[in-house]
């Protein structure tokens, strides 16, 4: 941890990160994941898979997440890639990522750019078939999902049937959350 | 309270008894009704009156067809105009009332308007209320308006939520009548992802008003048993009370789901309706057929009724429209109506057959039908008693959906109706009665090979499918469209078309079936032509002396059924309307009272009142003058942020911005302009080098993802080889701009490196420090003409860092300051801002046409040179202040010269922004003028018509303050 | 209308933004003799024809690929829908 004397907030304005239940539903915020962007520059591609396996992920594929140790990664456009990693090690995540990728790619801090909640419970598609058009019955498990959500963009990243993480723009991160829970309210 | 028409049989619950009211008066009902059943089986048959004449009316059909029996539905903020009674589903404690009468539905007024029908025949619209031309405003529309349109709004907003939602499916069944069940069967037991969805909250369709069996049970049995095996499949979603109620592109369908329409109120939490957009990778239309009307004097009302509907109350309902009914019938299908309905001990009194030569010439009964008269074979009248007449004119597929895509139904003689034609949307086909298949066995069959067939076509294996026993009635038909005589014949009752109205618009002239609906309306009502739309084609047809199918006919358009407007909005009201995007300073803005205002999505302060500040001006004149005094603290997050890397990256801002930037020192910043194509200002903001291949542009808050979207056609689609990476940076740092002499003071309390001039001048930028360790980035940037920085932390600490900024500015007496200061601020050093970059104003005209190089090939430069663009005495960029410093200016009056008429020959150009400065202390004004450079010094007026105003003027140059920016630079 | 990205499958019309003619990629050097008028062209000229069309749509709610699609205007009937930057290479723009 740096020295310094500032206190952090949570994507929802707390100074920890807040879960709800709602019927079968569980949102809760998620803020010890740091993630990076990774867009790999001109014909470097293959070094950037290389640099992948150092930090413990296989780059996925388009509309795919890849878990590893100590990194993860989920595709976002072509020849881009989120990378996450743990906050508590990671904290300034370009920086430890930079000698691994050398100039092979362009690095930039995203951390901070998102909120990231994860939503559990059983029949989770009677859930989000009231929010966006993704087909969850037709997704599996690692699925990186770019959909919109009550006019937000946003990632859905399918952990397992019954957990997705829901990753958008932190600004609007109540307006998210007051969506999901609305939803899971009227859907349940 | 009896039922005096409750007969017996039906698929409703005697065991419960529900009360309802229709117009205050008290009645009993029970599950499984609708409110029209249940009215009938009270022996009521007046339920409403029609649109132009006023004419009592009851309802003609039992489903969603029902032009009549439109009532108003619950009270207080849920009343509902213009509901159907024959789709109301009955619960306790119901509230209904009529709607177009006064004062009563027995007694209308209105009903004047019957006895002035001459007045009122097709086009009365164009013809009566054209002269004299003054009478239009003051007497015409005042009385049109007050006539027209049916029912009220409760003018209170609606307390119930809706929802939207998507379903994705391989086959979607539409309809869950005999055909629908079949093919959801079908594609449900062969493994297929299948939605069955149906209008009705019992699904069954004819099966449930029909007394003949299938395989060997009741058909609403054989229904029921096959909805519970449906139910059960995890693959196949079953909706009840769900609308399709559009075809569009590509397989997506449009539904409505009445989730709690037949509750009191909505249980908590729980929307009313659910609008779904559903995928769809093959469609079956099986949403049957509607019967039709047979025209004939006075054949309007009440107890008048659909022979289907009839037998449907009588065997789903246990309800009759009266205790002796006569059947009026051109086909083999009425007849059935007069069998059921003896078997249910309800006495016939006639059976008109116009195969047989007879006819329905006239009928009695000024609130509810009592006799017809009836003209035999020889030309002798009789009268017939009778309290209902079922009439059958044939049966019209409902084919809405096949033609939503411009599909073009064609005729079929043998059952004498338009059947689906080709042309319809892909992946859609009609099976039974919507395809012409009227028989149930024809149905069952049509349905299980639509679905076999679209299941192949997915490249899966239907399972077979026993088709059950059922009746195989050929359909015979003789068309009667209508009785010859001399009054009225009603072809479209909820728009009082007559077959009159059908010959006149003939006779002058309408004969396309398009001007024919135009000029009479037809089918023009919230029945959308279900009812009577071919009766009138008939009509238009045998005037012709064109077949039908040469007269063709018009197409239908969704929604098949209205749709309430609460559907179509969803959640996205009030304060949902849109998703807020909140500052990172926002909860501490908020503690500090501020005045937020929207800017897109973003809540942004606006300024921070102290106590006993009475006027928003007082306030900002206060942050303002603080500001250039010391020093005032800004929330600038929402401008937007794009990081761009890439060895090619100095390059491609050369091409996007209209000048250089290769050439700009690490360390440092530069104010670019970005061109559109067409040489026009698409957006302007400031541009760090952070390291050789790193740079931070940033644009303004509005065109943040526009102009992201142009980077990005300009990467991919221009220069696809470019080494240029960018990434949306905008959420990631909290940015907060310090501005004021003393602004440098400041910061040095919070950053951990030396900020002094000569370390990091004006337009320098680095990666720093703060508060002993936090990374972030300063920029020496300035919008207000200070001496002022932009400091950007990681968003998490934005909440800690305006306290940490306002806490070591508590010496300086430091001020935060919001989106008004800011701009009163750029007025006064004379920056454009939106108001300026309208998107119709170029560089010169922003009087910044040196910017643009012409060394090199960037975006919009070439069509910025343009002869017309760069002209002598085109606009330019000019300040304002008015002579006398006590006149006000206003935004949007226009330059006109001394002396001469405030008109456009006159019109010199307008004042873009006006602020008072609090510096000056009068108004200012930012404006595009004609020649304007050469005027400075001119006087002339600034005119706005809008707000009456006049003002005297000089132009005078845009920077107001400090024109030599020493300030910036101290 | 569903428009299927040659990366990500079938994904809703809803997700983009339309821009237009596909030769909008063609974009003339602004240096070259004759700039002026080649700029005028590509930028003010367009067909608007009744049937096949290719044209730009940005996948901005997905993975901001801009999306070459040949579509029908007469029937919304889509062929064919390529990667802009491929179909740029093609056309033999790089730097």
């Amino acid at each position: 941890m740096p020295d310094h004397s500032l206190k952090s907030v949570t994507p929802l304005g707390h100074d920890m990160p807040e879960s709800v239940t709602v019927g079968p539903i569980t949102i809760a915020e998620v803020t010890d994941i740091a993630m990076a962007s990774v867009a790999a520059r001109q014909g470097r591609i293959a070094d950037v898979a290389d640099a992948a396996q150092k930090i413990g992920v296989t780059l996925p594929e388009a509309g795919r997440h890849a878990a590893g140790t100590p990194c993860s990664a989920f595709w976002t456009g072509p020849e881009m890639w989120m990378v996450e990693a743990p906050f508590a090690t990671h904290e300034d995540i370009v920086a430890a990522l930079k000698p691994v990728f050398g100039d092979a790619a362009s690095l930039t801090e995203q951390t901070d750019a998102w909120v990231r909640l994860r939503v559990s419970g059983a029949d989770l598609p009677r859930l989000f078939e009231r929010l966006c058009n993704v087909d969850l019955a037709r997704s599996s498990a690692g699925d990186a999902i770019r959909t919109m959500i009550e006019h937000l963009g946003a990632f859905l990243l399918i952990r397992r049937p019954d957990e997705i993480d829901v990753i958008s723009a932190r600004s609007s991160a109540a307006s998210l959350h007051h969506a999901l829970a609305a939803a899971a309210k009227s859907a349940f | 309270m009896t039922q005096p028409n409750r007969i017996p049989g039906g698929l409703i619950d005697r065991a419960q008894t529900f009360s309802f009211t229709f117009d205050g008066k008290p009645y009993r009902g029970h599950p499984g009704d609708t409110l029209a059943s249940a009215l009938l089986a009270n022996g009521v048959r007046l339920m409403g009156r029609s649109f132009k004449y006023h004419r009592p009316r009851g309802p003609i059909s039992a489903g969603s067809d029902e032009p009549n029996a439109l009532v108003e539905l619950r009270t207080g903020a849920r009343q509902e105009p213009n509901t159907r009674a024959t789709v109301v589903e009955l619960f306790d404690g119901l509230s209904a009332q009529s709607q177009n009468r006064w004062p009563s539905l027995a007694f209308d007024a209105l009903a004047i308007n019957d006895r002035l029908s001459p007045f009122f025949a097709a086009g009365f619209y164009y013809k009566t209320f054209m002269w004299p031309a003054a009478f239009w405003e003051k007497i015409y529309e005042p009385i049109i308006r007050r006539a027209a349109g049916l029912g009220s709004l409760s003018r209170l907003p609606d307390p119930d939520i809706y929802d939207k939602g998507f379903l994705h499916c391989d086959v979607l069944i539409i309809g869950a009548g005999p055909a629908g069940l079949a093919a959801a069967l079908t594609a449900g037991r062969s493994g297929a992802r299948v939605i069955l969805a149906d209008e009705d909250f019992r699904m069954g369709g004819r099966l449930n008003a029909e007394t003949h069996g299938v395989g060997g049970m009741a058909g609403a049995d054989w229904a029921a048993q096959a909805v519970a095996e449906l139910a059960g499949m995890p693959n196949v979603r079953v909706m009840a009370r769900t609308t399709i109620l559009g075809a569009f592109d590509h397989g997506i369908y449009g539904a409505v789901e009445r989730v709690s329409d037949h509750l009191p109120v909505p249980a908590a939490g729980q929307p009313r309706q659910i609008l779904w957009r559903i995928y769809a990778r093959r469609a079956i239309l099986a949403a049957g057929a509607t019967e039709r009307m047979i025209a004939f004097e006075d054949n309007d009302r009440p107890g008048i009724m659909l022979a289907s509907a009839v037998r449907a109350y009588a065997n789903r309902w246990g309800a009759t429209a009266g205790r002796r009914v006569a059947v009026f019938t051109n086909n083999d299908d009425g007849l059935r109506t007069a069998e059921d309905l003896r078997a249910s001990g309800v006495e016939i009194a006639a059976i008109i057959d116009s195969r047989k030569g007879e006819e329905v010439v006239g009928s009695r009964g000024r609130l509810g039908l009592r006799s017809v008269t009836v003209r035999g074979g020889s030309g002798k009248t009789r009268t017939v008693e009778c309290e209902a007449l079922a009439v059958s004119g044939g049966w019209n597929p409902n084919l809405h959906l096949t033609s939503h895509h411009r599909g073009r139904p064609v005729w079929d003689d043998t059952i004498a109706a338009f059947i689906p034609g080709p042309g319809g949307p892909g992946g859609l086909v009609a099976a039974g009665a919507a395809a012409g298949q009227l028989s149930t066995h024809a149905a069952l069959r049509s349905g299980a090979a639509a679905a076999a067939a679209a299941l192949a076509d997915l490249g899966q294996t239907a399972a077979a499918f026993d088709l059950p026993e059922a009746e195989d009635a050929p359909v015979s038909i003789t068309p009667k469209w209508h009785v010859a005589g001399k009054g009225r014949a009603w072809v479209d009752p909820q728009n009082d078309v007559t077959v009159k109205d059908v010959k006149l618009a003939h006779q002058e002239g309408f004969r396309s079936v398009e001007h024919l609906k135009r000029y009479t309306t037809l089918g023009m009502a919230t029945d959308q032509g279900k009812a009577g739309n071919l009766l009138g084609l008939a009509v238009m047809a045998e005037m012709t002396g064109q077949t039908i199918a040469q007269t063709g006919t018009t197409i239908y358009r969704p929604p098949y059924t209205p749709v309430a407007m609460g559907a179509l909005a969803g959640r996205s009201r009030e304060k949902d309307f849109k998703p807020t995007r909140l500052t990172p300073s926002h909860k501490w803005a908020a503690e500090q009272g501020a005045e937020f205002v929207e800017v897109g999505m973003w809540l942004r302060a606006q300024w921070f009142p102290k106590p006993g500040e009475t006027h928003w001006r007082q306030s900002v004149e206060r942050e303002v003058l603080a500001t250039r005094a010391s020093v005032g603290i800004c929330d600038v997050t929402t401008l937007g942020k794009i990081d761009i890397q890439g060895k090619d990256a100095g390059a491609f801002l050369d091409r996007v911005y209209a000048n250089t930037f290769s050439t700009l020192p690490v360390g440092k910043v530069r104010y670019g302009l970005m061109l559109r194509e067409d040489g026009m200002v698409m957006d302007d903001g400031t541009t760090a080098r952070l390291a050789e291949d790193e740079w931070v542009m940033t644009t303004t808050t509005a065109n943040a993802v526009p102009v992201f979207r142009h980077l990005e056609f300009c990467r991919q689609c221009l220069w696809p080889d470019m080494d240029v990476q960018m990434i949306s940076t905008t959420e990631a740092w909290a940015q907060f701009s310090v501005a004021g002499p003393n602004a440098r003071r400041l910061l040095e309390k919070v950053v951990d490196q030396d900020i002094s001039d000569a370390t990091f001048p004006y337009m320098a930028c680095a990666n720093i420090t703060v508060c002993g360790g936090l990374r972030a980035r300063l920029f020496r940037i300035s919008f207000s003409g200070e001496l002022a920085y932009e400091i950007a932390v990681p968003t998490r600490y934005g909440d800690a860092m305006i306290c940490e900024l306002m806490k070591a500015g508590e010496e300086f007496g430091a001020v935060p300051y919001g989106t008004e200061s800011l701009g009163v601020m750029r007025v006064e050093k004379g920056h454009v801002a939106g108001n300026e970059l309208n998107g119709q104003s170029t560089a010169l005209n922003m009087g910044l046409g040196k910017m643009v190089s012409k060394k090199k090939d960037a975006i919009g430069m070439v069509l910025s040179q343009r002869e017309g663009m760069v002209a002598e005495g085109g606009l330019r960029l000019v300040g304002v202040r008015p002579v006398d410093p006590a006149q006000p200016l206003t935004a949007g009056s226009h330059f006109i010269a001394t002396g001469k008429p405030a008109v456009s020959a006159h019109d010199d150009g307008w004042l873009t922004s006006v602020v008072y400065s609090p510096h000056l202390g009068h108004s200012i004004a930012l404006g595009y003028l004609k020649n304007g450079s050469a005027r400075v010094g001119e006087r002339m007026r600034a005119v706005n018509l809008l707000k009456k105003t006049d003002v005297e003027i000089e132009i005078v140059s845009p920077h107001f303050f400090d024109p030599e920016g020493e300030r910036l630079r101290a | 209308m569903i428009i299927n990205h040659p990366l990500l499958g079938p994904r809703d019309a809803q997700e983009f933004v339309y821009l237009g003619d596909a030769r909008l990629i063609e974009r003339p050097d602004g240096l070259a003799e004759g700039a002026a008028q080649a700029l005028h062209d590509h930028v003010f000229l367009r067909d608007n024809p009744a049937g096949e069309h290719r044209e730009l749509w940005f996948h901005e709610q997905g993975d901001r690929s801009w999306l070459v699609v040949t579509r029908n205007t007469l029937t919304h009937e889509i062929t064919r829908v390529e990667l802009a930057r491929d179909v740029a290479r093609a056309k033999g723009r790089s730097k």
